[in-house]
């Protein structure tokens, strides 16, 4: 008898005695990532000073990497309620979720200062038919970076303009010793996109048209594939980009192997450290270059948006508090403090002289890129249609079929998956 | 509970018991229950759905649609003739040299060295495979990798090559690194048996005359027949389902030359959230893996007994 009295304890404790001990208290799971951006430390540190303004809400902060962020968020997502009331949304996915009813529409909950002090590009983001969905964290794009040493060494003094005087640039610096002038991202991964968009738009293309439909197959984007397949058929680009994600880039580049190389914000830093590259105090960035027919029409450079911002779990039981937190998360005072890995998405924040002196070199290269960002399709099927085309970008750069062939086939294939979500 | 208990005292405690017994089971079999059979069985159900992961209150039921839909699908035909390629040629290289090693191993028992020699052989094994994957990722890397560094050192190549650029030199490569950690299990196993192979067959062949190929191809391959099927059985389905390394090592590129049924399952799932496909793709791998089985069985057994 006492023995089943003990069991009978013991199970009722471990149904009941979490939620007994829980009860007084408001548990905010975030779902954020440990890579780019601000540290576990830096958000760790933000938590406890909201917890301390804010008695009886405790912030469990969970961190994974961007590759795991998408699988952990539509494993856990379903569950009612969610394992985690807030979670870290890349722009590529807002739609999707959107169209699941997995993220919160917080359109009414921003107010005017937020509206208005955040950038309105940051603000396309976490937007999908005009339903905000999340508010903007990480403003991040595609950058132009250069080994000033190996450009002075060929004779030149600054960096180009055009794709076109890359491409120049490149041969008289690899008739200078380098075995490869440049270096880019175009594994069979996400990583290839970003690189596709800045070239595609840096050449007058788009990526879908109006009625999103693929656009991304005409005669711009042919001959954008046919570029990009010339230089690696030159000899150009290192071939090893084929399989290179932004990792191998920034290896690569950090060695002095390569002259050019596009990458996220936080190659900077890391590039310039001299504990992690070789060419620290070699780096130069700048404003990317567009091929110079686009040029002449009046478009001065182009590059991708890779931005994510925070949204709150549709089926979160504490939604006033997640928004809470969120919103003092992404303040510009806390966005200015935490300013060294990420800048501020608040546009009011770049007229504060202490951030530019913080961030001397990138502040003002945010500032004059930013206006050229171009942001993935925000299309409920987007992780698919990414799929399709990078696989028909492969076939293009290993000369498996033309650049023609492969884009034709991939929207062909995009244009029925699309049929599925109508 | 004192032994002067009366007779019907003692069933009725046994009843007791026996319904303790139950409650005491109960757990392990819900857990047993909710891990295994519901899934199992949401996973057939949610093959004959056309289910997406982000609209499953809009699904279709569209009974065979996706295996047949499959069965005509050349990215599926060819998906799985580059995982039986892989499962092949890594489980056929592995069985050669596990059981040479095996043999060198069991040979030299005398020798100065020999235990360090035999736990040094395990090591690959005990690296998770993860880790494995990482470590032969850095090895093949095209500017900072150790292959290009010794075969330019050696003097084989004047420049470096990015080794994993080729569709199928890629899978070639990826095949390297999965023997590497897959051989120590092979030699484990093949040890194993050679241990209890029974001597007096060896003297008596070699009394005989019997030369040392003739008595590994009519006493050793023969004997040990049972472990070199169990061998087979279990490195064939872990090599058919092969995932981490393809995920760590090439994310199935370049040009889908690595692309494995199971990462294209896994890319139908979790990529494209197409929870019905790749539910399908699920039982379609489960069916290969069962006919492998029990292809080799037959093989293996019917011309022993």
């Amino acid at each position: 008898m006492k023995l089943r009295l003990i069991i009978a304890l013991v199970l009722a404790f471990m149904l009941f005695g979490s939620t007994i001990s829980a009860q007084d208290q408001v548990v905010l799971n975030v779902l954020a990532m440990d890579q780019a951006g601000m540290t576990p430390e830096d958000m760790g540190e933000i938590a406890d000073r909201f917890e301390a303004a804010n008695p009886g809400v405790q912030v469990e902060l969970q961190f994974v990497l961007y590759d795991g962020l998408y699988d952990t968020i539509v494993t856990s997502v379903s569950s009612n309620p969610p394992a985690f009331d807030i979670i870290l949304v890349d722009d590529i996915w807002y739609a999707a979720f959107a169209d699941a009813g997995w993220v919160l529409d917080v359109s009414d909950r921003i107010t005017p200062e937020m509206r208005d002090g955040i950038f309105e590009a940051a603000w396309d983001i976490t937007t999908v038919n005009e339903v905000v969905y999340g508010l903007p964290f990480l403003l991040d794009q595609k950058y132009f970076y250069y080994n000033t040493t190996l450009l002075a060494e060929a004779g030149f003094d600054a960096p180009p303009r055009t794709w076109e005087q890359v491409a120049d640039m490149s041969r008289a610096i690899q008739a200078n010793g380098v075995e490869y002038p440049m270096i880019w991202s175009w594994a069979q991964v996400e990583a290839v996109i970003p690189d596709f968009v800045t070239l595609l738009y840096g050449n007058g293309g788009r990526f879908l048209d109006e009625d999103n439909m693929p656009a991304f197959n005409d005669a711009t984007g042919v001959a954008t594939l046919q570029w990009m397949v010339d230089q690696v058929n030159e000899g150009l680009i290192n071939p090893a980009s084929i399989t290179s994600a932004e990792e191998d880039v920034r290896n690569v580049f950090s060695a002095g192997n390569a002259a050019f190389a596009i990458n996220w914000l936080y190659m900077y830093n890391l590039a310039q450290d001299p504990t992690e590259s070789q060419v620290a105090g070699e780096i130069g960035i700048s404003l990317m270059p567009v091929f110079e027919s686009a040029l002449e029409a009046g478009i001065e450079s182009s590059t991708n948006n890779g931005s994510m911002g925070f949204a709150v779990t549709a089926g979160s039981q504490k939604q006033d508090a997640a928004w809470n937190f969120l919103s003092y998360l992404t303040s510009e005072e806390i966005q200015i403090e935490f300013s060294a890995l990420q800048l501020p998405t608040w546009e009011t924040a770049f007229d504060d002289p202490a951030l530019l002196e913080a961030n001397p070199v990138t502040v003002p290269m945010f500032a004059e890129q930013f206006p050229w960002s171009h942001v993935r399709p925000k299309v409920p099927y987007y992780p698919e249609a990414s799929r399709i085309l990078q696989l028909a970008i492969q076939e293009a750069l290993t000369g498996a079929r033309s650049p023609q062939e492969a884009l034709d086939d991939a929207a062909a294939q995009i244009i029925e998956v699309a049929q599925d979500y109508q | 509970m004192n032994a002067g208990a009366s007779q019907s005292r003692t069933s009725g405690l046994a009843f007791g018991e026996r319904r303790l017994a139950f409650w005491l089971i109960l757990p392990a079999l819900v857990l047993t229950i909710g891990l295994i059979f519901v899934p199992l069985v949401t996973t057939i159900v949610y093959s004959f759905y056309d289910a997406n992961l982000a609209r499953l209150n809009r699904a279709d039921f569209i009974l065979f649609e996706h295996y047949q839909s499959f069965l005509r699908d050349a990215a599926f035909w060819n998906s799985i003739a580059r995982t039986s390629y892989f499962t092949f040629v890594s489980v056929g290289i592995e069985l050669v040299l596990g059981i040479a090693i095996a043999l060198l191993i069991e040979q030299k028992r005398k020798l100065f060295g020999w235990r360090f020699l035999r736990v040094a052989i395990l090591i690959p094994w005990a690296v998770p495979t993860i880790v494995t994957g990482a470590m032969w990722r850095w090895i093949y890397a095209a500017d900072y990798g150790a292959l290009n560094g010794l075969l330019l050192q050696l003097g084989v190549i004047d420049r470096y090559v990015p080794w994993l650029v080729d569709p199928m030199r890629a899978m070639n490569l990826v095949i390297l690194a999965d023997v590497w950690h897959s051989v120590p299990f092979v030699v484990l196993l093949i040890s194993a048996a050679l241990v209890s192979l029974p001597e007096d067959l060896y003297e008596a062949a070699g009394i005989d005359g019997a030369s040392g190929w003739q008595r590994f191809i009519h006493i050793t391959l023969p004997l040990l027949r049972p472990a070199i099927l169990v061998v087979l059985v279990i490195r064939s389905v872990e090599a058919f389902r092969v995932f981490d390394l393809i995920y760590i090592m090439t994310r199935g590129g370049p040009v889908n030359g690595t692309m494995v049924i199971s990462y294209l399952t896994y890319q139908k799932t979790f990529s494209d959230l197409k929870v019905g496909e790749g539910s399908a793709l699920s039982f379609l791998v489960s069916a290969f893996t069962l006919f492998l089985a029990f292809v080799y069985v037959r093989l293996l057994y019917s011309k022993n007994d």
